[in-house]
């Protein structure tokens, strides 16, 4: 059984690390654009809302933690306490894409989105946009990477509620709780994604503001 | 078959609540103090504080959340092995960036 | 004086415990999904080589004749794709990996049997996809993919084919992700890694490129994918995107594909060269690091794929010397197999044959390759034919014979019949020239200026095109002949017992074909790997 546990939370991590790379090729455009365009990048991380971006950072720390305390409360045979906090996990996870619906929203009416419609002004008369057409590069980056992490929030948020059912009906035990530590595996790494996510988007300088 | 483990490894450890509450404090407070950092106007330094905070709060969650700290070496070996490759990415690409600049053609 | 003929009761074994297409279809057993793989991935290799077809029926001739160069440019494109990310790449690992590594260390099957049937599953869909996209009017970027073609220009169907590709990837990552655990947590006892069989050293080798570099080109063509759809700019120069960005990306994981492709072959030519050499192999600490060695140092010099691309010079630098440190341990192996063979008990049988056959040709392709990483012969040769036969050399010259090598190799165990000898050296012998014939003229082509991916050509270049293409038509015999002798064995073959080649393995040790779960009890390993000293000597069967 030691033998089978351990596998399987090997096999996990394996998996994460083919996502750590899945995402090191976005992190590396990203890189090589914020390098040749700085500027352009400073004026569109401008427009992000950093008190929405602050609170979904606090908001995926909570889900972190009520994660690790589920996963915890399943080691320790506590079936009513661990689903609560899985339950209280989905409810963060939720709110995180309430709120990045919310910053999407915004940037879709301001025509922040690549494409055809895509306009871009820094809103500051005394300091126009300089090189637009290099800002909707940020903004492409922004919504493949942002968009990529929310689709892994909407996967692990499926995971969870998988573990709930499958936990109401006592699948889990002291001895038999490795799905619950693999999805809590999965769902700290996306945790750990939005950790560098925000300040490389959000937070690139307050120059102008 | 393996001999089930004598020591702590991420199932026989239970790790405190306390721990993981210190944990996500520390966490919110990282967040907090990298917002107010990036207000202040460092230059080149900026960058180099946000990514050392996000590093900490990020290895502060492989850690704990992921139990990286009680688990067996192979998986600690095999997390390094995949940073590694990442900065292999970043630093070889980068390379060709930095210094295409350092050589011009016809002063263009 | 009459005789009662005594009906024979077939033992139990993976092939007979079920019947039915459900048995198959929902099978967890490695094996079985081993042979779904098989088929699938002959079905691919046999549309990959009629792409191949009308590319040197096209270069019959100097003028572009045959074809419109739009679909010239489909075909070639289309030999690439189906035979790099549908035939090559899945080969080894996933028919023969999939089939043999389990017994090899011992174990019931792979670390996780479900994943295993994914893994196939995946590959379907994503073979289905890129069909899709191939047959209502196919693609013609190159199996390169390079931008601002591939995502501004190309009116052809580049979202489901790179789509199709970013599916079967994760075929491929959950293969090596299978592996590496396996190989880590399912040994015998007494299996320690110094007495692992070199052949899971290198699919071990070959998994952690899969896992670490696939993602990469994932992202990759979903960015491309992207791009086509939203026009985000990211590889676009007319947005202010880079298509450098887009090759560092590519190449970031297509060159360790190269090695993801020949390690699992590497692997089957040591074990088959210490089988019919009767020793042990030559330096085994060193054959196995190496392999280890090829999966780190390939990651290190993708860029040499983009010397005139516009990088920069400095950057080329770097990429051109780490590309040479890249070829030492592929040398290590080539010196270490030849060593085992030294002094050795040589035998011919096809497997063998095969095997030479490698190392002859995977050296030419190696040294080509170091060739190419010399950036003044580079920029002289690059994106000429040069480039075509070498890569031919490695994959085809190198690869494909392994995947022969170790399809003959392995093929009694697989089926529990003999192939016949006669048919499978004529074969050997066939593909051996053929090659040959087939893809040095291409050499030389390409030292002399011929440019690829072109379908016309100056007509002084015609002679050596026309023996190119003779010779793959005797290529095409070399491997039809295999299809039929194969499938003839199943009924007619001589039946081969455990371990019809006397050799040295756990998988020799179980009967041919083996049970569902592979061994009656879990095997104790007490001996050295390739311990042939030890072997008693007895007669090997040879199928006619």
């Amino acid at each position: 059984m030691v033998q089978q546990r351990d596998t399987a939370t090997f096999g996990m991590w394996m998996f994460l690390l083919t996502e750590i790379m899945f995402f090191g090729g976005l992190f590396t455009s990203y890189l090589v654009y914020r390098h040749s365009y700085y500027t352009a990048f400073v004026e569109g991380s401008q427009k992000m809302n950093i008190l929405l971006g602050a609170v979904n950072t606090a908001v995926l720390i909570c889900s972190s933690l009520s994660m690790a305390m589920g996963v915890r409360a399943a080691q320790m045979g506590n079936k009513k306490l661990m689903v609560i906090l899985l339950l209280i996990t989905i409810v963060f996870g939720f709110g995180f894409l309430g709120i990045k619906g919310v910053e999407y929203h915004e940037h879709w009416e301001n025509h922040e989105f690549p494409g055809p419609n895509f306009h871009f002004e820094t809103g500051d008369p005394a300091h126009p946009a300089t090189d637009p057409m290099h800002t909707e590069i940020y903004f492409g980056l922004y919504w493949v990477m942002t968009g990529l992490h929310a689709l892994h929030m909407i996967i692990g948020i499926g995971l969870v509620t998988w573990l709930v059912l499958a936990g109401m009906r006592g699948a889990f035990s002291p001895v038999y709780y490795s799905p619950v530590e693999n999805v809590g595996l999965y769902w700290h790494f996306v945790d750990l994604v939005w950790i560098y996510l925000f300040p490389l988007l959000y937070l690139i300088s307050h120059k102008h503001s | 078959m393996a001999q089930p483990q004598q020591h702590d490894d991420e199932y026989t450890h239970v790790v405190p609540a306390s721990l993981y509450i210190g944990i996500w404090a520390t966490l919110m407070v990282l967040t907090l103090t990298t917002v107010l950092a990036s207000f202040a106007e460092l230059g080149w330094a900026n960058i180099v504080v946000a990514l050392l905070i996000a590093t900490i709060k990020g290895t502060l969650v492989v850690l704990f959340f992921m139990h990286l700290r009680y688990s067996p070496k192979l998986t600690i070996a095999a997390v390094i092995a995949s940073v590694f490759f990442l900065f292999i990415m970043f630093s070889l690409t980068m390379t060709d960036y930095i210094s295409r600049a350092w050589s011009t053609y016809g002063g263009h | 004086m009459a005789t009662a003929v005594q009906p024979v009761v077939e033992r139990e074994n993976y092939l007979n415990s079920n019947y039915g297409i459900k048995s198959w279809l929902l099978t967890t057993d490695h094996k079985r999904i081993a042979l779904l793989y098989l088929m699938s991935i002959t079905a691919m290799f046999w549309l990959g080589g009629f792409f191949a077809m009308m590319i040197r029926l096209e270069l019959l001739t100097p003028a572009g004749d045959l074809l419109t160069s739009d679909t010239y440019n489909k075909m070639f494109t289309m030999h690439g794709i189906t035979m790099v990310f549908f035939f090559l790449i899945p080969s080894v690992p996933a028919v023969i990996g999939n089939f043999v590594i389990p017994l090899m260390v011992g174990a019931k099957d792979l670390a996780f049997p479900k994943l295993n049937l994914a893994s196939w599953y995946i590959y379907m869909v994503g073979a289905c996809l890129a069909l899709w996209g191939f047959l209502f009017g196919g693609v013609d970027t190159g199996w390169t993919f390079y931008t601002p073609f591939s995502t501004s220009y190309s009116n052809t169907h580049v979202v489901s084919v790179a789509v199709g590709i970013f599916v079967v990837g994760f075929s491929s990552i959950f293969t090596g992700l299978n592996f590496i655990v396996t190989i880590h947590r399912m040994r015998a006892p007494g299996l320690t890694w110094n007495r692992l069989p070199l052949f899971c050293w290198s699919n071990y080798a070959a998994s952690l490129i899969m896992v670490l570099g696939t993602p990469v080109i994932a992202i990759t063509l979903l960015l491309v994918a992207f791009e086509r759809l939203f026009h985000i700019g990211v590889f676009n120069p007319q947005l202010g995107g880079d298509p450098l960005l887009f090759q560092h990306l590519f190449w970031f994981y297509s060159h360790p594909a190269v090695y993801i492709m020949i390690l699992p072959g590497m692997g089957v030519i040591s074990e088959v060269v210490t089988c019919f050499s009767r020793k042990r192999a030559f330096g085994y600490e060193f054959v196995a690091l190496a392999s280890i060695a090829i999966a780190v140092l390939g990651f290190l010099v993708w860029a040499h794929h983009m010397f005139v691309a516009g990088i920069s010079m400095y950057a080329a630098l770097v990429f051109s010397l780490l590309s040479y440190f890249v070829a030492i341990p592929s040398a290590v192996k080539v010196f270490n197999w030849t060593a085992t063979m030294y002094k050795g008990s040589v035998r011919y049988e096809t497997p063998m044959l095969y095997a030479w056959g490698f190392i002859g040709l995977f050296t030419m392709g190696g040294l080509t390759g170091v060739f190419l990483a010399s950036l003044g012969v580079d920029v002289h040769v690059t994106d000429t034919y040069f480039v075509v036969a070498h890569f031919h050399y490695v994959m085809v010259g190198g690869m494909v014979l392994a995947y022969m090598a170790g399809l003959h190799f392995w093929w009694p165990k697989i089926t529990g019949k003999m192939y016949p000898e006669a048919p499978a050296k004529l074969s050997a012998l066939l593909v051996f020239v053929g090659f040959n014939l087939t893809f040095f003229p291409q050499f030389i082509l390409g030292y002399m200026g011929m440019p690829r991916r072109y379908h016309a050509y100056p007509p002084e270049f015609q002679v050596l095109n026309v023996l190119s293409s003779a010779g793959a038509s005797v290529l095409a015999v070399g491997y039809v002949l295999p299809m039929i002798y194969f499938l003839w064995s199943l009924r007619y073959g001589k039946p081969a017992g455990p371990n019809p080649w006397n050799a040295v393995g756990l998988e020799w040790m179980t009967p041919s074909p083996p049970p569902t779960y592979n061994f009656d009890e879990t095997p104790v390993v007490t001996w050295e790997a390739y311990d042939y000293e030890h072997q008693p000597q007895e007669e090997i069967t040879v199928g006619h």
